[in-house]
């Protein structure tokens, strides 16, 4: 989230679009509720008219996978009514570049397009440079190459007709969501996103968050309170698993994992530290090597030095892609001996789960670390297959619940908030980090004697007390770094073992440590921040700075130098984030993303610190299928792209299993219920929650259950290329058949949280659902794709 | 197993817990029901924040002998304000759920059962399994385009799951990762 949970009270005007927050993110909604209590307006788009709909002012339905024309179509209204927020679209984004001669677009396809590769070169995508290296602007906005007029072009195609034509929404329904969007353009209005994974689940996922993105940078909405793009988190830790990067491409704190390329740290450093020829660009990444070199010291303590690299070389090094879908192709090929389960349960939660299954056979041994036996762990005795065939050596390792350790965790706003131990686990059960120490120490002694490279596992520095247990406590202080020597800093001495204050002070020559940089200030030398519980609220914008910690160093609302005009006066004075006072010369409100004075002052810096241009990108050259999104069909599809024709993302390979050819003729899509959980473990063995809601089902409209003689309750067989299942049939007028290029498209929706194990059980949703990925996050199209409904179980 | 409304009420006897420890104070409840701060005497509390959405809202855990004897949000808490949906509902039944593993479970090649391992065991045979998977498994340096490279990479075993883990946790599983040279490292984020 750029903003908050709280903060969404200060909205005008809120769109829920790819999330369910009242079924999903229930208590979100008291937010949403006082927002609307005070005259805001409520926009929910959805495949299906869900819990969230029914609150709604508006609703519009859309077909599963549309959501680039819907917003496209919004986009292109904003541009052609001219509604923007100008000073803002000039001064904050880089609306005003202009973009290479070279740059084009025609039929669907971006220029530098190399179909064999299914990759773009991203020459002709870059900005036309002055003589000094700084981008050449328009600030009129009437240069047909700069990004506006690019981008005006571009989205002219998305009129609400053609909209419609596509999405299968009423133009009714859509006009009345994009008029009451759009109007939010205005300096005293802000308007949030709230998206989830009905978003990012495509194979153009992250096109789908940028149109949202660049649709809140034409409103100027980003950085002001109540607006923002908020990613609606399922996990209690998600937010903060990914910013500890248990992940291929990432290590904590969004640095790069090396690839095979990056010979050495220089070479490392060279590539991925980003540059800038705009003195007022503050460039923030330019401290890369700080953060890089800290978590190198972190990882091998005083082994580490600036004569080895900073032992830069123990580092595995990448030479592809190991995302979630191209680890289950290769475990399906036997490519792995081992796999380790850390509370995760792939066969009912992975794409394509029953060929996930069949990698598991391959595997040498399995671990499971859980508080459950799942699925995953007993893939050994999973319908269909005899535990003589599978020579897998499987452990199911007892781990400890939230209430039975301690530590922190980051909710979707960014707040570290700590948990504390109420009780033992049950029975011999263990926390997770019991078991990584324990792996470790065997590791190292097992190491200590031979082996094949030993040395980064023997130099790992592991030193968290003599405890029964790691020590959370000492985790958490190497979490935020630490001086590993007496030094000065910003006329400051700093004593070696202190804790660092901030990221600001990290630095590149093995002088500080920190397990993430971006968590640094998070504990400091005052102690544990994450474990604030002030409740104090100065400017009564809901921020609460003294509640817990939030990255980056307590910033509430990111980009928040955004919010103000160039005077650093709030763009809407009653709902400031942050103001800049003429007499102290400091700001007031949310800690400011850096503290340089206003835009109309000398020493300024660009609002968008994270950029190396510092402007918010309208047009982005960084993706991988395109610097604007356009709309592609999902890779299964009952339709053509009306568009243009190319059918789906030209960046995305198609995989085997799919079916086009008409034998599956309905979109397929998941979601999940409010009383259970994803992959279900931590729900479908809660009595309570299984008395809630017992049973799989599958949900479709009252056209399409006349149509196959269905009526509510009866079992229904749903099957597509990759796999059949059987699921109660749920008949409802939330999900309404659409009329399509003139055809009648329905479409069938069912919850994922089943599997065969637990207290109870039901049909894998996931058995459905396509291993096919986003062009740039490999994150699968959970969300789209095609099936067919028979009434009767599969045995029938 | 099934479940049945005997299952179901057990459950919420156990939720009952917290009050029956107000009458081990020898007063009838209805002599308590002006004075409910009474109704958590004797009980230790802790604060947490709820396992399963990213809202992260606040709770409270009161527990007596060890044991959980109730869970409920916390109306300090600045998000939630002490509200919880169904499953932050439902916490308690985490703590206290007969389908706990308890134990180490080991499972042989080719067999149809579970058997119990002791801690010690597993974590030794697990060590050796990935000292093996790795050193069998190990590319030190790979040629791309007729160039050979350093990639110090441990192809043998793969790790997924994180997202349930504190944030401490998850910075020990990347640093434990890493040192292993695991490149496939994976996620919920991921899907």
């Amino acid at each position: 989230m750029t903003n908050h949970w709280i903060d969404i009270q200060h909205s005008d005007v809120i769109l829920c679009i790819g999330s369910n927050p009242a079924e999903n993110h229930p208590i979100s909604f008291k937010y949403i509720n006082k927002a609307v209590d005070k005259g805001g307006k409520l926009l929910s788009v959805d495949p299906r008219f869900t819990r969230t709909s029914s609150k709604a002012d508006h609703y519009a339905q859309l077909r599963s996978g549309t959501d680039i024309p819907f917003i496209g179509g919004m986009i292109n209204y904003v541009m052609q009514n001219n509604l923007i927020h100008k000073d803002y679209v000039v001064n904050y984004t880089n609306a005003a570049f202009l973009i290479h001669e070279d740059y084009d677009f025609n039929d669907g396809v971006f220029s530098g397009f190399d179909p064999i590769s299914a990759s773009y070169k991203k020459d002709s995508w870059a900005y036309q440079l002055d003589a000094d290296g700084k981008p050449l602007r328009d600030d009129t906005l009437q240069n047909p190459r700069c990004v506006y007029q690019l981008m005006k072009e571009h989205y002219s195609r998305y009129t609400p007709e053609k909209v419609v034509s596509i999405t299968g929404t009423k133009l009714k329904e859509y006009m009345d969501v994009v008029e009451t969007f759009c109007s939010t353009g205005t300096p005293d209005k802000s308007a949030t996103i709230m998206y989830a994974m009905g978003t990012t689940q495509h194979t153009y996922g992250t096109q789908n968050v940028r149109s949202y993105a660049m649709l809140q940078l034409l409103l100027g909405n980003v950085g002001v309170a109540g607006g923002g793009i908020n990613a609606l988190r399922g996990e209690s830790n998600v937010q903060g698993s990914t910013d500890y990067a248990i992940l291929y491409h990432i290590l904590p704190g969004y640095l790069k994992v090396p690839t095979y390329k990056n010979t050495d740290l220089t070479a490392y450093l060279e590539k991925w530290t980003p540059k800038t020829n705009d003195s007022q660009s503050a460039n923030w990444w330019q401290n890369y090597p700080k953060y890089m070199v800290s978590l190198l010291k972190a990882y091998w303590g005083d082994v580490a030095t600036e004569k080895n690299d900073f032992c830069y070389d123990y580092l595995p090094k990448r030479s592809g892609n190991y995302s979630y879908i191209k680890l289950m192709e290769r475990m399906q090929r036997g490519g792995f001996e081992g796999l380790i389960n850390m509370g995760t349960n792939p066969i009912v939660g992975g794409a394509d789960s029953g060929a996930i299954g069949k990698g598991l056979d391959k595997l040498k041994w399995m671990v499971s670390v859980d508080l459950w036996e799942t699925e995953t762990s007993v893939f050994w005795r999973r319908p269909g297959v005899n535990p003589k065939d599978i020579d897998t050596e499987v452990f199911l390792l007892p781990a400890a619940s939230s209430v039975e350790k301690e530590g922190s965790i980051s909710n979707s706003g960014r707040w570290a908030q700590w948990r504390y131990k109420a009780v033992k686990p049950p029975g011999h059960a263990e926390s997770d980090s019991f078991i990584l120490d324990k792996w470790i120490k065997n590791l190292k002694k097992l190491y200590a004697k031979d082996g094949v490279f030993p040395e980064p596992i023997v130099d790992l520095d592991w030193n968290y007390g003599d405890g029964h247990e790691p020590d959370i406590d000492m985790v958490a202080r190497e979490c935020n770094g630490q001086f590993t020597r007496d030094v000065v800093i910003k006329g400051k001495q700093y004593k070696k073992g202190q804790q660092v204050p901030s990221f600001a002070f990290l630095q590149a020559d093995g002088s500080t440590t920190s397990g993430n940089w971006l968590y640094c200030n998070s504990y400091t030398e005052k102690g544990n921040m994450m474990k604030r519980r002030g409740l104090d609220d100065p400017s009564g914008m809901g921020n609460f700075h003294n509640w817990s910690w939030c990255w980056p160093v307590n910033r509430r609302v990111l980009y928040n130098r955004a919010s103000v005009d160039l005077n650093g006066k709030p763009w809407n004075p009653e709902k400031p984030v942050i103001s800049w006072n003429k007499s102290t010369r400091k700001w007031d409100g949310d800690v400011p993303d850096g503290g340089w004075p206003p835009m109309s002052e000398d020493g300024t810096k660009s609002p968008f610190i994270m950029i190396p241009e510092g402007y918010g990108r309208l047009f982005a050259a960084g993706l991988a299928d395109g610097p604007f999104p356009e709309h592609y069909e999902p890779m299964e599809s009952p339709v053509a792209n009306a568009l243009t024709r190319q059918q789906c993302n030209p960046a995305v390979l198609a995989p085997k299993h799919l079916d086009n050819t008409g034998k599956y003729p309905y979109v397929g899509t998941t979601y999940r219920v409010s009383e259970h959980w994803q992959a279900g473990a931590m729900t479908r063995n809660l009595p309570w929650l299984v008395e809630l809601v017992p049973d799989m089902f599958v949900e479709i409209s009252e056209e399409l259950a006349k149509k196959k003689g269905l009526k509510n309750g009866d079992m229904a067989t749903i099957s597509t290329a990759r796999g059949t299942i059987e699921a109660l049939t749920m008949v409802t007028s939330r999900l309404r058949p659409m009329t399509i290029g003139g055809k009648t498209v329905e479409q069938v929706g069912m919850p994922w949280h089943w599997g065969f194990n637990g207290l109870t059980t039901g049909a894998s949703a996931n058995t459905l659902t396509a291993a096919v990925g986003c062009a740039n996050t490999t994150i699968p199209e959970f969300k789209a794709f095609l099936c067919n409904i028979e009434k009767g179980g599969i045995k029938s | 197993m099934g479940i049945s409304r005997r299952t179901f009420l057990k459950g919420s006897a156990l939720a009952a817990g917290a009050a029956g420890a107000v009458a081990l104070n020898g007063k009838p409840a209805e002599a308590d029901f002006k004075k409910p701060a009474l109704r958590i005497k004797g009980l230790k509390t802790t604060t947490t924040v709820c396992p399963y959405c990213a809202v992260g809202c606040g709770m409270i855990v009161h527990t007596k002998n060890g044991k959980v004897v109730n869970i409920e949000g916390d109306p300090e808490h600045p998000i939630n304000n002490g509200s919880l949906c169904s499953k932050g509902s439902s916490l308690f039944q985490v703590a206290n759920n007969d389908l706990r593993l308890k134990k180490v479970q080991y499972r042989a090649p080719n067999s149809g059962k579970w058997e119990e391992k002791s801690w010690d065991w597993a974590m030794e045979r697990i060590a050796k399994l990935m000292k093996e998977s790795r050193d069998n498994n190990f590319i030190k340096e790979e040629e791309i385009d007729g160039k050979t490279y350093t990639v110090n990479r441990n192809e043998g075993m793969a790790m997924i799951g994180a997202a349930a883990l504190d944030n401490e946790e998850c910075y020990l599983l990347g640093k434990f990762a890493r040192a292993m040279g695991v490149g496939y490292l994976e996620h919920q984020a991921r899907i």
